[in-house]
């Protein structure tokens, strides 16, 4: 199993042909995922090392059969992009540019929660389901496959928390970066939702950051709805008021949104806290016995 | 990107929102001119990114020249809550009646735009919320429709504003929630939202906050970045495309990806150090970035000593290494360096340093030892 993205996964590419699209497409195809088209406008006809480009999602649906899209086209172009995808049919879009204006972010969103496709970011590493399919950024390298399903608001710092887990033996079902942006398409919630679903999880990892309140929403969620065992690891407990922290989501405004709450909210509903990443591997330990 | 209250209203005015007629003015002069021209009384304001401008003496009024001179004297250069008052607003001073307040703002756990309405105006908004919360009302609005008329009507009656203002309240509002789509903004307050003597309704103060991502399509706004609010390091590291916030320790921060430099500040701080700042030298990051990086740590003085917590994924830590060691050759850095390197290419990027062989920097292999050894050092220095 695995959540998201797996060997039925067909996926197309919009902005293939820029530079940090063609490296990861390639990087993706190598893993093993069946990148079976891209689009760049005006490109209609190339291909990318076999790949074959088109110049709408509509084309590269219709030819390909493409299920998934990831998006790697600038800020300024990026919301027209998802919007294309989701006419275009398709069902899962993920979305790796950073810098969108928040406002394009919210009338994408207001729009796809009225339909059925689901968005994955934007500003996220995109998804990987190890030994099965990888969409996006992350380093495939340092996963293998396991029973714990990671989700997380920033993308190095999954790595440097997978990596913890993996030097302790576990492995991963899927890992889901939802992104640092004010409005993610998907929340810790929707992804929580996926892995208690997914009979290859057995147990939820989730990452937080200083900002918003969507740590708060997911142990509320957790609390009432989800069975498999849940740890957190909350990042910005030193970070400033009022100062964006790298991510344009990661601020806290005024006394909201800080990581001192955010942990205190995980832990009354019954969600151990990792003070560090060392520590949530720890914690995983205790949960699921020692591996190595 | 937070405008001062002159720049807000700039944009106020752009938008019908009506204001006070005013005058922005940098030096005693030109206020002294200004006053003159708007004619007495008028109202002196510090410009300042910081609430609580009045109860520190930064708004005045003015009867006559002789007051407007004086006031614009103390004001400009004052020191409100460490913002030094380098540029003033000169107002024609309006007859109050009654304050409201009134905003737009961008609601993260709704995702949709809210506005707000309040009889209760020109004081601390938390507070209202806290003594009084049915004062305030607020309604969602669908971003794909926009405030429509009813969203109006419904908060002006709602929050039981006098009822003879209720319609240019209710057009008030429409004008902000406009300016707020339409500049990008994720921000629009009127507080106070006044009611003259003479039944006119006007924005007495205005804040307004404008994404950062959307300033690519408003060029005008983008000029108005206040660049004396940001310090030294700040402004360096965004010439050289680097993401840096200033913190008020001693220990000097690099790493890649915005959470593991927040995750590397609590570690430090866990350790018992104190991080100097924030900075994100961004995935992919080259030789040359990671040596401008150091420049920017290296120009707080109060840094004793550095650390430099890399997980590679894109980023290679080769490169990282190589960055470092013409960091040492440019700059000749006299404060110890802590440099865990993990993930791609990590044994060619300590290989590289343990050649470099250079003096005062210490490898470590985990994120909470690298953090413990840079507390150590920082505290040895200190």
């Amino acid at each position: 199993m695995a959540i998201l993205v797996d060997t039925e996964t067909r996926l197309v590419v919009s902005g293939i042909t820029g530079r940090e699209g063609t490296f990861h497409s390639l990087r993706n195809r190598d893993y093993g995922t069946n990148v079976v088209a891209g689009v760049t406008p005006g490109k209609g006809g190339q291909d990318v090392d076999g790949i074959p480009v088109f110049n709408t999602v509509h084309e590269a649906v219709e030819r390909t059969g493409a299920n998934t899209a990831m998006v790697f086209v600038p800020p300024r172009f990026a919301a027209d992009s998802i919007l294309e995808a989701e006419d275009a049919g398709i069902g899962l879009i993920i979305t790796i540019t950073e810098g969108i204006p928040a406002h394009d972010e919210l009338r994408v969103y207001s729009h796809l929660k009225r339909g059925t496709s689901r968005l994955v970011g934007p500003n996220c590493p995109g998804i990987l389901s190890p030994g099965k399919a990888n969409v996006g950024i992350i380093p495939a390298q340092f996963f293998k496959e396991g029973n714990v399903g990671l989700v997380s608001r920033s993308g190095t710092l999954t790595y440097q928390i997978g990596n913890e887990l993996a030097q302790r033996g576990f492995g991963n079902s899927t890992i889901v970066g939802i992104g640092g942006d004010p409005v993610p398409g998907s929340s810790f919630i929707d992804m929580i939702e996926q892995f208690e679903a997914d009979p290859q999880t057995e147990l939820i990892v989730i990452c937080g950051e200083i900002g918003g309140s969507a740590e708060e929403e997911a142990a509320g969620y957790i609390a009432a709805n989800v069975s498999k065992p849940v740890l957190a690891y909350i990042a910005g407990f030193t970070a400033p008021p009022g100062k964006t922290m790298g991510h344009a989501g990661a601020i806290v405004s005024g006394s909201k949104g800080t990581a001192a709450a955010k942990a205190e909210a995980l832990e009354a509903k019954g969600v151990r806290v990792g003070r560090n990443p060392t520590q949530v591997s720890e914690l995983a330990v205790e949960v699921l016995g020692t591996r190595v | 990107m937070d405008l001062l209250e002159y720049q807000g209203k700039q944009l106020f005015a752009k938008h019908g929102v009506p204001v006070p007629d005013g005058r922005p003015a940098t030096t005693v002069p030109e206020a002294v001119e200004a006053a003159e021209e708007l004619d007495y009384p008028v109202v002196i304001k510090a410009q300042v990114q910081i609430g609580g401008r009045g109860k520190a003496g930064g708004i005045k009024l003015a009867k006559g020249r002789a007051e407007a001179q004086e006031h614009a004297t103390a004001i400009l250069g004052m020191d409100i809550r460490g913002f030094t008052v380098q540029q003033l607003y000169v107002e024609r001073a309006s007859e109050i009646d009654e304050e409201y307040y009134a905003a737009v703002v961008f609601d993260r756990s709704a995702k949709k735009p809210m506005a707000m309405l309040s009889r209760m105006g020109g004081m601390d908004v938390e507070e209202v919320a806290e003594t009084d919360p049915e004062a305030m009302r607020m309604l969602h609005v669908d971003p794909l429709l926009g405030l429509q008329d009813f969203h109006g009507r419904r908060l002006a009656f709602e929050s039981g504003i006098a009822q003879d203002v209720v319609r240019p309240v209710g057009a008030m509002l429409a004008k902000l929630y406009d300016l707020f789509v339409r500049e990008d903004a994720t921000l629009v307050e009127v507080n106070p939202l006044l009611v003259t003597k003479g039944r006119e309704v006007v924005a007495l103060d205005a804040k307004v906050t404008v994404d950062d991502n959307a300033l690519f399509r408003h060029p005008d706004v983008a000029e108005m970045r206040d660049l004396s609010a940001e310090d030294l390091q700040e402004r360096m590291a965004k010439e050289r495309g680097l993401t840096y916030v200033k913190l008020d320790g001693n220990v000097g921060i690099l790493g890649n990806g915005a959470g593991l430099v927040m995750s590397t500040l609590d570690v430090v701080a866990q350790a018992g150090g104190r991080p100097a700042n924030f900075l994100d030298a961004g995935g992919g990051s080259k030789a040359e970035a990671i040596t401008s990086a150091v420049e920017v740590i290296l120009s707080d003085d109060k840094v004793n000593a550095v650390l430099f917590n890399i997980f590679g994924g894109i980023t290679r830590c080769d490169e990282v290494a190589r960055g470092l060691i013409e960091a040492f050759e440019q700059i000749k850095p006299d404060v110890p360096f802590v440099v865990r390197l993990d993930g791609t290419n990590d044994k060619e990027g300590r290989a590289l340093l343990a050649e470099a062989n250079l003096s005062n920097v210490h490898t470590e292999a985990t994120m909470l030892g690298a953090a413990e050894k840079v507390v150590e050092l920082a505290g040895a220095a200190a």
